[in-house]
């Protein structure tokens, strides 16, 4: 017999448990994507595969495409035929969280001999195989190694052949795998304080919790939901792709009880590899509609439940099985701008204006120069998340070189230069770049990178909005375009892998968010400031503003 | 000086300066209003009126150790000095770009905070190391020249120099260094390679800009002290506690301030400790609430938790990541804006809200009539019948009950159509509620739960708020120990001499060299016993001997403690081993092992506690009279209290609740259901439930 306010207790330290499982992940992982960047998810879930607590360390993507997936590791294990000590994983883009690069290991969590429910976590490791991360792959068999749904360990014995193989088809075997154990041991942490909670309320299964937290999310989420008027309305936004643009249009109608977004008339599946399965549209789809109008409602099972996503097959954002979709974050982060636009007009005055959207990504395989002899010298895949800015809200600036919709963070300069030959040269705000508007658009940053002495270097990129700039709400202007060129003035292309010739440095220009208002509307003291801090020139505060000092 | 006869402990805070001190047996205390403008004026007048009441002069002192949050205080409230930020071409931003990240995900309308040095403020200079600390690009001379005139021009007191990798190779750093204090003798410099010499760019670039922006207040203060301090004839070395919860020179203090951050809070840390080791208690949370803030604490094992980067300034809701980074060794602790001072209104949805803007010291809170209209939670404990505002501070402070009331009903009751009651009590739950919160936040982000717990409870006005703040943690034992009102300064006297000498060279066991090894802990050894040894000379002392170690290619390390300074690798590895299992599960298989740094701390034994029974008395005159109305809001109901004088409690003898224990520097609120027993050290236990 458990009263209200154990329940309530228990529900917190669901929450606790799983922060401590992420950090336990970031503390022991290899990959500078997990263990500075935070490119991880972590959850606990009922025996039924409902998700009952996620990590606020984590990003969105990851932790709703990752509810769905342990229903997928019991249909395809067996819940009969799990024992304890046993680990399952796969990265199947469409049984876990959309692309190759993500592994999700799954762990049972048993007490006093039964199963009770599940620990789950999420990692995006440096390398798959294959192409290497990047947009170039035609189907999801150039991405890389595929790992069905199988053991990683049974009753504690790990499965030295999956390892082997892992290890026989990735670049930076030590760190992939690496991660893999570290993903192991992040379920083992979850599982361990699950114990001690259980042990400490003398509670024989974690029913009565899981009632108590779906029961309470889904009448607070629905109370949201109920409060808003019935309306429908629709936006579209069209961004770059790989060779041809692509519209992302979604339709919202908001019913009493669930909010429904439909994708129809979105462009169809791309040859290059930025396609995303449904459960990842799913995720940032009901990320952005959260953020609206139920941000302080934890996530889980119930909580994302009255949020109901539908795409036509065969389009861009509900991919199936083979199509490539490596670069599937690219376009996913753009889908939350785009179903904030609709919702404008149910809550006008609410939400921001357009922003970067997509992490500007980029992977880069360092390689001796040709010719050069050193024995030590070794080739090296390092991955950058670099941030663009967001876009202005209705009463607030735009962020600068802030990661929106993702939630990952950058990795420090020092740590990414002591994982291969990288150089950084430059990376600080880019002026002008923020859309001008009664509020201003986040600026984006310059980066310029080279290889150290010996070395050259592809560069894999993964931008957006070099043609399709954010565009501003009530007025405010576009956020500055993407721009990469090499130090030798080359142009070079959005996305896919190119050559950096030796010698030469990538140089980026990463995006700004649009502004919101108009320009005309900004406070004459704000702009002042913006010229005193170096975030516009005085050029740009006479033509946007027409600012005179 | 290894057994020094008479002690002075100094806290300076934001509202009060707490003096105490402690001579063959004997313990003294005063609580004086803080001056911000000249914070050594309160501690001569405490230190006189302590002497006085022991019958010593200040020669006669023998050691003076001091903590103070000035330093916290200058970054919060951004009071620090001109200060601009050297550091790479090209990386102009990194202070404000932080890591990219969103502290809290859910939120549109997020607001990241301002950088502590703006944009304008951060100047850069052409050069660049590798990872390595090799040069990629030389230190530009012509550049450098020219910065001399810019800083000059700028008028800039104080530069913080950060370059990337200089953690690896500090001789960037150090030319700057070089150029601008031979053309600029007065300007104040710091180098991260110093301050910090730790990766990530962000945390020490962030640390070091910390510390430049306020070295010349602190730099300024301490040689001011020392003056003054000599001009009463008190020439006894004066040391300052650090974040770490240890003791520095005062020479270490100057250079390296942002080391002080939280160095009061520390101090209460270590008190806490003291009173959980001698109670046999494994789990407490010290309570440690002041005049503007307050600061929670988790104690295991008789060892406050620790952490190598703490923030201060959170700037949303205390979460995490929404403050500002400093890399340093700290006792962990969350701190929020809820002491006696902080002040209360209502917001534009009608909801009360208290802190973290503070009263202060002057003009205080409404009731101490110095020109404060605004009503303040102190305010709320006089009309709710916690403080009596005949005898605040031993008296020393007459407060007007009719102000509190007055400030209460405008800007609280008028506005809410509440009483003068109603509006006290609120004011009270909500600042409890907020304390309870960051209890729990910290907990949950520590992995503890509270229940279980026990609560130490110090600080001026936490004996008034801490049963409430027991009731709404479910926690059932809480303890105000002998001069709870006073509790960091007497902390300070119960800290070790301590100093933990570091050095960061990786060596990976597969190519382990036991004489390498050697060489490097002997040397730290041998650095860290002088140091400790130059402030507490024939004390014996304890080590901790410690690698910080890792598989290869992960980026945090896990320490593991050593024996001795000859390690072997087979040793090393099965510790490394132990201590990672046990920590994650399992042993990752095939994969190499190094150790990043090396670290042996030194300290002496625990400060002498002169703890006793005899000790527990204070000096200062309470009159107590019987009964008291005494608000209780667990049922929201007054209430008549026993009023106990504290000096007059026998030991052993049980007090039930509702009653009120008094004190010269504060005074403990026992609730109804709660009953209180003065155990032999002079320690007040109240337990929840057990009441005669």
């Amino acid at each position: 017999m458990t009263s209200a306010v154990q329940n309530q207790v228990m529900w917190n330290r669901l929450i606790s448990i799983v922060e401590e499982q992420a950090q336990a992940l970031v503390r022991t992982a290899f990959s500078t994507s997990v263990r500075e960047a935070g490119d991880l998810s972590a959850g606990v879930y009922d025996r039924e595969g409902r998700m009952l607590a996620q990590a606020v360390t984590g990003t969105p993507g990851h932790v709703n495409a990752m509810a769905e997936s342990v229903g997928h590791f019991m249909r395809e294990i067996g819940v009969d035929r799990m024992v304890e000590g046993d680990v399952y994983i796969t990265n199947d883009p469409w049984w876990g969280t959309g692309h190759l690069h993500d592994i999700t290991v799954v762990t049972p969590s048993f007490h006093r001999g039964a199963l009770i429910g599940f620990f789950a976590c999420t990692a995006h490791v440096v390398d798959i195989g294959g192409r290497g991360f990047g947009a170039d792959g035609n189907s999801v068999y150039e991405e890389g190694l595929r790992i069905p749904i199988m053991p990683f360990a049974r009753a504690g014995q790990v499965n030295h052949d999956l390892v082997g193989i892992v290890r026989a088809n990735v670049r930076e075997a030590d760190q992939v795998v690496g991660d893999i154990y570290a993903l192991a041991a992040c379920n083992d942490t979850g599982h361990r304080r699950l114990a001690e909670m259980m042990r400490e309320f003398d509670l024989a299964d974690i029913t009565e919790i899981t009632a108590f937290i779906l029961e309470n999310s889904h009448r607070a989420t629905v109370e949201r939901i109920a409060a808003l008027p019935r309306r429908t309305a629709a936006n579209s936004m069209t961004i770059d792709g790989f060779d041809t643009p692509i519209t992302l249009a979604a339709t919202l109608k908001i019913e009493p009880d669930h909010i429904a977004i439909d994708f129809t008339d979105t462009s169809g599946v791309d040859p290059k590899g930025i396609n995303v399965p449904l459960v990842y549209t799913k995720a940032y789809t009901c990320y952005a509609l959260k953020c609206a109008i139920a941000p302080e409602i934890p996530n889980n099972a119930a909580s994302l439940a009255p949020f109901r996503v539908s795409a036509p097959e065969g389009s861009i954002v509900n991919a199936s099985h083979p199509a490539p979709v490596a670069l599937r974050h690219v376009i996913g982060h753009m889908i939350p701008d785009t179903v904030l636009g609709a919702l404008h007009h149910v809550l006008p005055g609410e939400v921001p204006a357009e922003g970067c959207g997509a992490l500007c990504n980029f992977q880069l395989s360092f390689r001796p120069v040709e010719g050069a002899n050193d024995p030590n010298a070794r080739r090296a895949e390092v991955l950058l998340f670099n941030c663009g800015g967001s876009g202005a809200r209705p009463t607030l600036d735009g962020m600068n070189a802030t990661a929106f919709p993702s939630g990952v963070m950058t990795m420090p300069v020092e740590a990414t230069e002591q994982t291969g030959p990288i150089v950084i040269w430059r990376k600080e705000l880019r002026p002008d770049s923020g859309g001008a508007g009664t509020f201003r658009g986040g600026l984006g940053q310059h980066m310029e990178i080279g290889a150290r002495d010996g070395y050259r270097f592809d560069f894999s990129a993964m931008f957006d909005r070099v043609d399709h700039p954010a565009r501003g709400r009530e007025g405010g202007l576009s956020g500055g375009r993407t721009g990469f060129t090499t130090s030798g003035g080359k142009v070079m292309r959005g996305k896919g892998r190119q050559s950096i010739p030796p010698g030469n440095r990538a140089v980026l220009d990463l995006p700004g968010g649009a502004g919101y208002g108009q320009p005309s509307g900004r406070d004459p003291a704000a702009v002042r400031r913006d010229i005193a801090l170096g975030y516009i020139s005085p050029e740009a505060a006479r033509r946007d503003y027409g600012f005179e000092e | 000086m290894s057994n020094p006869q008479i002690k002075i402990g100094v806290d300076i805070g934001g509202t009060f300066t707490d003096v105490v001190l402690e001579a063959e047996g004997r313990q003294e205390s005063t609580k004086i209003l803080t001056t911000n403008s000249a914070p050594e004026e309160a501690i001569l007048e405490g230190l006189s009126e302590v002497c006085e009441k022991a019958g010593v002069s200040p020669g006669d002192i023998d050691l003076v150790i001091h903590g103070t949050t000035l330093a916290t205080n200058a970054l919060i409230e951004r009071r620090g000095a001109r200060t601009a930020l050297i550091t790479t071409k090209g990386f102009r931003d990194v202070i404000e770009m932080r890591t990219e990240g969103r502290f809290e995900q859910y939120d549109l309308n997020l607001k990241l905070p301002d950088p502590l040095i703006s944009r304008e403020h951060r100047l850069v200079l052409s050069e660049r190391l590798a990872a390595d600390g090799q040069v990629l690009l030389p230190l530009d001379e012509g550049e450098l020249a020219a910065m001399v005139d810019t800083v000059r021009a700028g008028g800039y007191e104080s530069v913080a120099v950060g370059f990337l990798h200089s953690y690896q190779n500090p001789a960037h750093e150090e030319r700057v260094r070089e150029v601008l204090s031979a053309a600029l003798p007065d300007l104040t410099i710091s180098l991260s390679s110093e301050v910090s010499p730790q990766m990530r760019e962000y945390e020490r670039f962030n640390t070091v800009a910390a510390n430049a922006y306020v070295k010349p207040v602190m730099k300024a203060y301490l040689s001011r002290l020392v003056a003054r301090l000599a001009g009463i004839g008190a020439t006894a070395p004066v040391f300052l506690m650090h974040s770490g919860g240890g003791i520095v020179s005062i020479e270490t203090a100057a250079e390296f301030p942002v080391r002080l951050v939280e160095s009061g809070p520390a101090g209460g840390a270590i008190f806490a400790a003291h009173i959980a080791r001698q109670h046999k208690l494994d789990k407490v949370i010290s309570f440690d609430m002041g005049g503007t803030t307050a600061k929670i604490c988790l104690i295991k094992d008789y060892t406050p938790k620790t952490a190598r980067v703490f923030e201060v300034a959170r700037s949303y809701r205390f979460k995490k990541g929404s403050g500002m980074p400093i890399s340093i060794p700290v006792i962990d602790m969350v701190e929020i804006g809820a002491g006696g001072g902080s002040l209360a209104h209502v917001d534009s949805m009608n909801q009360i809200r208290v802190g973290p803007e503070s009263a202060g010291s002057d003009p205080g809170p409404a009731c101490y009539g110095r020109g404060g209209s605004r009503p303040a939670v102190t305010d709320a404990d006089v009309v709710l019948g916690r403080i009596d505002p005949e005898n605040f501070a031993g008296g020393s402070i007459r407060l007007s009950a009719q102000a509190s009331q007055a400030a209460l009903t405008t800007e609280i009751g008028a506005k809410l159509a509440h009483d003068v009651t109603t509006s006290a009590y609120g004011v009270s739950e909500v600042v409890d509620e907020n304390m309870a919160n960051a209890a729990r936040v910290h907990a949950v982000e520590n992995g503890e739960d509270l229940s279980g717990y026990t609560m130490i409870a110090f600080g001026g006005a936490a004996p008034l708020h801490a049963a409430r703040l027991c009731q709404k943690l479910g926690i059932g034992k809480l303890l105000i120990p002998a001069g709870a009102g006073v509790g960091s300064a007497i902390g300070f006297l119960r800290a070790p001499f301590s100093y933990e000498a570091t050095h960061s060279s990786y060596m990976r066991l597969s190519a382990f060299s036991p004489a390498e090894a050697g060489k490097i802990l002997d040397r730290l050894k041998q650095e860290t016993t002088s140091f400790v040894e130059g402030c507490a000379p024939s004390s014996p002392l304890n080590y901790r001997i410690r690698t910080f170690m890792r598989y290869v290619g992960q980026g945090w390390e896990i320490p593991v403690d050593l024996e001795d300074v000859a390690p072997e690798v087979d040793d090393i590895r099965a510790r490394f081993e132990a201590a990672y299992s046990g920590l994650f599960g399992r042993i990752v298989d095939g994969l190499d092992i190094e150790v990043a740094s090396w670290s042996v701390l030194a300290e002496t034994s625990a400060q002498i506690s002169q703890d006793a029974a005899g000790m527990a008395k204070s000096v200062g005159a309470v009159r107590a009279s019987g009964t008291r109305e005494l608000f209780d809001p667990a049922n929201g109901v007054f209430v008549d209290a026993a009023v106990h004088e504290r000096d007059g409690m026998q030991p052993g003898v049980i007090e039930a609740g509702p009653a009120i224990v008094v004190e010269r520097e504060t005074a403990t609120i026992i609730p109804p259901g709660f009953s209180a027993q003065l155990h032999d050290d002079g320690t007040l236990v109240l337990e929840q439930g057990a009441s005669s």
